[in-house]
């Protein structure tokens, strides 16, 4: 039996990552269903098996304010969030990217309020998108545990925040196996943290957080452009990496049955599981469908996705969030990189689905790939189980 | 300028003539001795210190935003103790050494009273080892003089103009001494800009305690209390010798009064001069002067019965 292999929520599997990474501090606000991260790894704290201070802040801004003064403070600094939380942070969020601090974030992904609804969709995270954070989505336990493991050492490479996001309750609370690589394999992978400079270091005194009129300003929004830009060749760089240290493959995208599709879906996050099962069962009978599932929202890889979508004649892209007045974020994405191939066509339907932990099944992605292979393309907006 | 004066806060900043605010941060950085780490709230202090590509800072220095400044000094704090365990701060051994990082919020009465409390509050409470110096000069003076929750009573402020039917802001001022001093903490006070010995010992105090401590400091502002800009120190004279502003330390939750006036002065002597009580020696506005005279009375006597004194006519003697 591989000693490696465990039976893990999300949570648990990404508090074992943290383990492995043994990050210095940790402020954190309780919220559901980010608390299986916290629980876990408090309790790894208590056995002595990491030397990371925890600071049980009184809110998330504070959780995310605090990270900013640690990290400036040369310190290792992760934290975790969810829902209300994450929007809570929004204000600081700019500021931990604008000073260019490698903090990482964890969320469990979660509905937002009104209606309160403490369930998985994406409209946290999605409300973040253009914070300057880096943002990688995982489909399930294993890829919630290689990602927190790969977006720590991202941070550090790009000086830029990263989110790594599992989704709330459907991949943090549940129990799935998950192979754990060994602990110094992963303390060789991410590496000591050194940072450029820091508040501790008297001796070089450095200002943090200055107030910079409009020609400075505009200078420095450009650069943090660049930066987000260069760190998706870093991410390739660390995913390749990882994947041999792994045996599992990680990069922007994962493509299922996708080389030779007619039809195919673009889909972030756990439903893509449901999704590939249902590739397998229509490609059973013969049917060409495929899946295009995005690992990395955030710098988004335009020009990659395009590649991978050229020659498909119908897509569906599957939103777990709204844009309220216009078209939601992802499909929005991809209607961009569409614009980069030359005569393609614009077949591509807005699927949104699943907000506020609204279940989806296999029956409504073949209905949604049915629809595809007899040309029902729209340029409405299609909510799935609410016709 | 005096060398010594500008060693961590270099003159060239931009603060209003007559801002008293520098000798504040001067006085208080002046009497640590070991490396310092500053943390500021957004702010009048922030803006005029900070304009890339310059810097007044010549210590570390961080700014966040305007109301997590005590969060932010609480990752910083809890940053360097762990680091320091693993032996990675820059000149600081892993065990034996004597110098200790010290750790200094600036923040204005906006920040701390208003919407930084919630933040200060979770700092305080964690006990996390720093002090905290509120300037306080009862608004929203950055922004052009709104009303804070440390606005006295009767001002005329931005958001509080005083017209025919109003007498200006008519809400008397939070008691945030009170308030810092219900988190247990072993040291804080109150000060004045206008007596920075005073302040330099309190700095000492405070600096000596394990854990959190607060100094409330007053800076009379030129610019939004409406006086010529020679006069920062005169009206915080006023302050403390009309007893509007008392002197006084809190310490082990032991009120001690610094500074016992004979015979205070009538509070008109702190209220004249200043354009935004001006409206208030209209003679229609004698009752609001009166009003104000007796709050100021109250409250003394209630400072003085806490600290322990006889003769006070608050009702927490009987």
């Amino acid at each position: 039996m591989d000693k490696n292999k465990l039976a893990l929520t999300g949570g648990a599997a990404m508090a074992e990552a943290l383990r492995q990474i043994n990050p210095d501090v940790f402020p954190v606000y309780p919220i559901t269903p980010q608390t299986p991260i916290v629980a876990a790894f408090a309790q790894h704290q208590a056995d002595g098996k990491v030397d990371t201070e925890i600071i049980t802040v009184e809110s998330e801004h504070s959780a995310i304010s605090a990270s900013v003064g640690s990290q400036a403070a040369g310190a290792r600094t992760v934290s975790a969030t969810s829902s209300q939380g994450l929007a809570l942070m929004n204000e600081i969020l700019y500021i931990a990217s604008g000073m260019r601090l490698p903090i990482m974030m964890l969320v469990s992904a979660r509905a937002l309020s009104a209606p309160l609804n403490i369930h998985c969709d994406h409209s946290d995270v999605m409300g973040a998108r253009d914070t300057g954070w880096i943002q990688i989505f995982s489909e399930n336990v294993q890829e919630a545990y290689d990602n927190t493991i790969i977006g720590m050492k991202l941070a550090e490479e790009s000086q830029l925040p990263v989110m790594v996001i599992m989704d709330g309750f459907i991949t943090s609370h549940s129990v799935e196996n998950a192979t754990l690589l060994p602990d110094e394999v992963v303390k060789n992978f991410v590496g000591e943290f050194v940072p450029d400079s820091s508040l501790l270091n008297s001796k070089d005194p450095k200002t943090f957080g200055t107030l910079a009129l409009s020609e400075n300003y505009f200078k420095f929004k450009i650069e943090q452009n660049s930066a987000i830009n260069l760190s998706a060749e870093k991410y390739a760089k660390l995913a390749e990496n990882f994947s041999e240290i792994s045996g599992r493959k990680k990069g922007y995208f994962e493509e299922y049955e996708l080389a030779n599709a007619e039809s195919a879906i673009v889909v972030l996050g756990s439903t893509a599981g449901t999704i590939k099962e249902t590739v397998d069962k229509l490609r059973h009978q013969g049917k060409n469908v495929g899946l295009l599932k995005i690992n990395f929202f955030r710098p988004f890889p335009h020009k990659e996705v395009a590649k991978a979508l050229d020659g498909i004649k119908n897509i569906a892209v599957f939103d777990r969030a709204m844009s309220f007045g216009t078209y939601p974020p992802l499909y929005t994405e991809i209607i961009n990189s569409l614009k980069r191939v030359t005569g393609y066509e614009l077949r591509v339907t807005s699927y949104v689905y699943g907000l506020g932990g609204k279940n989806i099944f296999q029956k409504d992605i073949e209905k949604v790939f049915n629809d595809l292979e007899k040309d029902y393309i729209s340029q409405e907006i299609k909510y799935i189980n609410h016709e | 300028m005096n060398k010594e004066l500008t060693k961590k806060l270099s003159s060239g900043h931009s603060t209003c003539a007559g801002c008293g605010i520098p000798a504040i941060v001067r006085t208080v950085l002046d009497e640590i001795k070991d490396p310092v780490v500053v943390a500021n709230a957004t702010g009048c202090l922030e803006v005029t210190s900070t304009l890339y590509p310059y810097s007044a800072w010549k210590v570390p220095y961080i700014h966040n935003a305007f109301e997590n400044a005590a969060a932010t000094i609480s990752g910083v704090e809890t940053a360097y103790r762990v680091l320091r365990k693993k032996g990675k701060i820059p000149g600081q051994a892993r065990d034996g050494s004597t110098k200790r990082t010290k750790f200094v919020v600036f923040g204005g009465d906006g920040g701390t009273y208003d919407i930084g409390l919630q933040s200060l509050s979770g700092a305080l409470e964690r006990g996390h080892n720093f002090l905290y110096v509120c300037y306080d000069n009862q608004g929203y003076m950055n922004t052009g003089g709104q009303r804070s929750s440390a606005s006295p009573y009767g001002a005329n402020t931005q958001t509080t103009p005083p017209s025919k039917i109003d007498i200006g802001n008519e809400i008397f001022c939070k008691d945030i001494m009170k308030i810092v001093s219900a988190h247990g903490i072993k040291y804080l006070a109150q000060a004045n800009v206008a007596y920075l010995e005073d302040l330099r010992r309190k700095v000492k105090k405070a600096l000596a305690v394990k854990g959190p401590s607060f100094l409330l400091v007053l800076q009379p502002c030129t610019n939004e209390w409406k006086f010529p800009s020679s006069q920062y120190v005169y009206y915080g004279k006023m302050a403390m010798e009309t007893n509007f502003w008392p002197l006084y330390e809190i310490e082990d939750g032991k009120y001690i009064l610094n500074n016992e006036i004979k015979e205070r002065k009538p509070i008109e002597d702190f209220l004249k001069g200043q354009g935004r009580f001006k409206h208030l020696f209209a003679p229609k506005n004698k009752k609001t002067i009166e009003r104000i005279q007796m709050m100021v009375d109250k409250k003394y006597g209630e400072l003085k019965c806490l600290t322990g004194n006889k003769g006070c006519q608050c009702d927490l003697e009987k």
